[in-house]
């Protein structure tokens, strides 16, 4: 592998892993402060990506998909909590496990009834349909080094909400320890909401950007839920730090995977997934 | 006790009546049906009576279903003494090392690890060229249960393969029921209510459950290898996670920790899916919103349904 591929390789590989953490950082809030595992997470991406293709279609601009795209995903999600989610905080694990693989039957099902089961492209917005040349021979896309940059500002703004505001400092503490901070008098089914609709639409956003790279399919949500829950695995239930670092590995793992070891492709993530089990069982970052 | 003894005995004589009616459509329904009845209890063992939520079970299932094409020859007829103990052989041992992995974790970490292992085993069959892609593999002839030239039976007869299948359902049922009875299930049945005291009495549960890891992977080879023959190719959506889920569905369905209950919710998973597929293209649809539902207002699946018709029958309507 010359220097230029390489640096392709590289590009790709926090282009893909960072889409993902922006996928697993809302499954890993979820599962952390909610105790919630919820496996409709990757149908959140599918329902973005139909939302960007139906909006742009509509709209003509992916701009304007995605603009109009978030808010929506904002309110489905919070209706979701209220409807469904909500009476799932006491249940076991099992219950949320059958729930939700109930509502990803439905979620596709609705996806075929109303947009139908063909393959849909979306068209990259104009400004950005361009490349930049690497070497004389070889181009990077400029879309992918945007969807790398908007993932890194989504990423730096989520530190920021959770490391340094009231409401991240709430969301801490309902990580931490439930009653305690119903104690102290705050709303919690209100920061529950709140963080539940922030993963529907960090979820459903990675579905619109990645849509025109990846196209628009049925089923594209499940692959991209395993994926998420090795990265929880790796990263640690409730560490959106440790989510990050593992998305990042599972982007490097798979790619470079796919070159080097092109027969083990789809394998080479689970099998790094398996190192860290027998490493350190509770995650990398998970702390005691 | 004896009511129950006969409830089953009458249920057996009904089953073994079907394939007298003649009805090769519904005989081919039934035998698959009993094929996923052994599949849910050997997973009831795990979520029903250990304790683990296992979401990656399909992945013995569809390894014990591959064994069988890929050990059969091409134009030949295999051994069925040789296929049968190998394929379900290999589940176990596939189970055993996943296990060593997997049991390293718990609750919600368990869930997830199990799905991305039959994830992995998954793309073993769908990439690699153990699986043939994701169009499988047929099993051209179905294993011959010769032995030194007499052939008891003949499962390329739709009649005998569906009485082999009804005879391993009982098989595993009984074998389930007393390794259950055995001071080993009473450990496992300990460990679900409470895997400390298990520990602080000595118990190395790690290894116990290691056991009924390996054990419900095997049983699941078993359905793995039925299903295989029954309907002659495998192809990979048999590991696929909607195998697993389904089959979880079943158990819970049934009401966890009851194997006749496993089995019931197998009949009615087959019945449901069979009877909204006539509704609709888009049964899943119905399927899924029956999920819903039943977790939403029915905790504790159909087998609590008796038990709450009797409450509400006793206390005249009130609970408790």
């Amino acid at each position: 592998m010359d220097f230029a591929s390489f640096l392709i390789q590289t590009l790709n590989s926090l282009q893909y892993g960072l889409l993902l953490f922006l996928v697993a950082s809302g499954l890993t809030l979820v599962f952390g402060i909610m105790g919630i595992i919820n496996l409709a997470h990757g149908s959140f991406y599918m329902i973005g990506a139909y939302l960007a293709f139906v909006l742009a279609s509509a709209t003509g601009s992916l701009f304007m998909a995605i603009l109009l795209g978030i808010p929506l995903a904002l309110i489905f999600g919070a209706l979701l909590e209220w409807a469904l989610f909500s009476h799932l905080y006491k249940r076991d694990h099992l219950e949320q496990v059958l729930l939700t693989y109930g509502l990803i039957l439905v979620f596709e099902e609705l996806r075929s009834l109303l947009v139908g089961d063909e393959v849909h492209g979306v068209d990259i917005p104009a400004m950005f349909s361009g490349s930049i040349a690497l070497t004389e021979v070889l181009n990077y896309p400029v879309y992918r080094l945007v969807i790398s940059a908007v993932c890194i500002v989504l990423a730096v703004a989520l530190y920021f909400v959770i490391q340094r505001t009231r409401l991240g400092m709430m969301i801490r503490a309902g990580n931490h320890d439930r009653t305690m901070v119903e104690a102290l008098g705050i709303n919690i089914n209100m920061i529950y909401r709140v963080v539940f609709a922030l993963g529907v639409a960090l979820a459903a956003l990675a579905g619109m950007l990645a849509s025109p790279i990846s196209s628009v399919f049925p089923n594209m949500g499940s692959h991209v839920l395993i994926i998420s829950f090795v990265i929880v695995v790796i990263g640690g239930i409730g560490s959106v730090w440790g989510a990050l670092a593992a998305a990042l590995i599972v982007g490097f793992a798979d790619t470079f995977g796919k070159v080097l070891l092109p027969e083990l492709s789809g394998m080479v993530v689970y099998l790094v997934m398996a190192g860290v089990l027998l490493w350190r069982p509770e995650g990398i970052f998970k702390k005691g | 006790m004896n009511a129950q003894l006969f409830l089953k005995l009458a249920a057996v004589a009904i089953l073994a009546c079907v394939p007298l009616t003649g009805e090769s459509f519904y005989t081919e329904l039934l035998a698959k049906t009993l094929v996923l009845a052994i599949f849910a209890m050997s997973l009831d063992l795990l979520v029903g009576f250990t304790g683990l939520v296992s979401f990656g079970h399909a992945a013995y299932f569809g390894v014990a279903a591959y064994a069988v094409a890929q050990l059969s020859p091409k134009y030949e007829a295999a051994s069925l003494w040789v296929v049968l103990p190998a394929s379900v052989g290999l589940s176990a041992l596939v189970a055993l090392v996943v296990g060593l992995f997997v049991l390293r974790t718990k609750g919600i970490y368990f869930i997830m690890v199990t799905l991305a292992f039959a994830q992995l085993a998954f793309f073993v069959f769908h990439d690699t060229p153990l699986g043939g892609g994701s169009d499988g593999i047929y099993l051209n002839v179905k294993p011959s249960a010769e032995i030194a030239g007499w052939v008891p039976f003949d499962l390329d007869n739709q009649t005998h393969l569906y009485y082999f299948i009804l005879a391993m359902l009982i098989a595993v049922y009984a074998f389930l029921g007393r390794i259950l009875q055995s001071p080993f299930g009473r450990v496992l049945v300990g460990i679900k209510s409470n895997e400390h005291r298990m520990q602080s009495m000595g118990y190395p549960t790690f290894w116990y459950k290691l056991a009924a890891f390996g054990l419900a992977g095997g049983l699941a080879g078993v359905a793995g290898f039925l299903y295989a023959v029954v309907f002659g190719f495998v192809t990979p959506e048999l590991l696929s996670w909607h195998q697993s889920g389904n089959v979880l569905l079943m158990v819970i369905l049934g009401g966890m920790g009851n194997l006749v209950g496993a089995i019931a919710g197998a009949f009615v998973f087959t019945g449901m899916q069979e009877v909204f597929a006539t509704w609709s293209k888009h049964w899943q649809l119905i399927m899924g919103g029956v999920i819903v539902a039943a977790v939403l207002f029915l905790p504790g699946g159909l087998a609590a349904i008796p038990g709450r018709i009797k409450r509400s029958l006793q206390g005249g309507g009130s609970n408790e």
